[in-house]
């Protein structure tokens, strides 16, 4: 029986897929229980490379390069989410000194 | 030929991807599971992206591709160059295996520094501070 490069191209991108989700759902965890906020953070940009990786891996599967569109905006707003975020993180540090150390006993 | 070379490219990016996802979690530190996420997040990403360069044969596909390998290239660095920063200044713990900390030692040096040319000026450095 000849295996055609199709069948194994779908099957692939069906693991692909799910390998995908399996990693977005790893990242979750450290999301929900990432012990500070610099973890959180960290953890998002994870997830937003990860969305960028399915949306080309979706891309492939469904035959519809259309999504590469998206996966570039996505990819430009996640940026800007990390730098906000980022900038966020280092402007607060002052005002919440002793708050961070109660955080950090917990 | 080609489908075989895209099924690899696929599960090798999403292995990749697996691997980022597991060092965020299991990964002791912020800074460490920072490196995880930024490099090999990055590699799956781009392996999954050249899989679809290299199904759609075209060159306005190879195109976006390129454009979102390379964005991704050059943000990756710069993001986590901010969030590691903004962390660090925010005072993390770090694993307590670290054994340099080259950044810290030189903060503390300006800051000592500072406080003895202060101080210097202020009173007779007769008293040497700790």
């Amino acid at each position: 029986m000849i295996i055609e490069g199709q069948t194994v191209l779908h099957v692939a991108g069906r693991l692909t897929l799910a390998l995908l989700i399996l990693s977005m759902a790893l990242a979750f965890v450290r999301l929900v229980r990432g012990p500070q906020a610099a973890d959180r953070i960290v953890s998002l940009d994870l997830i937003a490379v990860l969305t960028v990786a399915f949306l080309g891996a979706y891309a492939v599967h469904s035959g519809e390069s259309a999504f590469l569109d998206v996966a570039i905006a996505y990819a430009l707003i996640a940026f800007l989410g990390t730098v906000a975020l980022s900038r966020f993180l280092l402007r607060s540090r002052r005002t919440s000194e002793e708050k961070q150390s109660g955080e950090e006993n917990r | 030929m080609s489908a075989f070379i895209a099924a690899a490219l696929l599960l090798v990016g999403s292995v990749f991807c697996l691997v980022a996802a597991v060092g965020m979690l299991r990964l002791p530190d912020t800074l460490i599971r920072m490196h995880a996420a930024t490099k090999a997040g990055t590699l799956g990403a781009g392996c999954i992206l050249a899989a679809e360069a290299l199904m759609a044969a075209d060159l306005g596909t190879t195109l976006k591709v390129a454009a979102v390998i390379v964005f991704l290239l050059l943000t990756a660095p710069v993001g986590a160059h901010l969030i590691g920063r903004a962390a660090y200044h925010r005072g993390i713990r770090l694993f307590e295996k670290t054994w340099i900390d080259e950044l810290g030692d030189a903060m503390q040096r300006d800051s000592n520094g500072g406080k003895d040319a202060d101080t210097t000026h202020a009173h007779e450095p007769d008293t040497p501070r700790s």
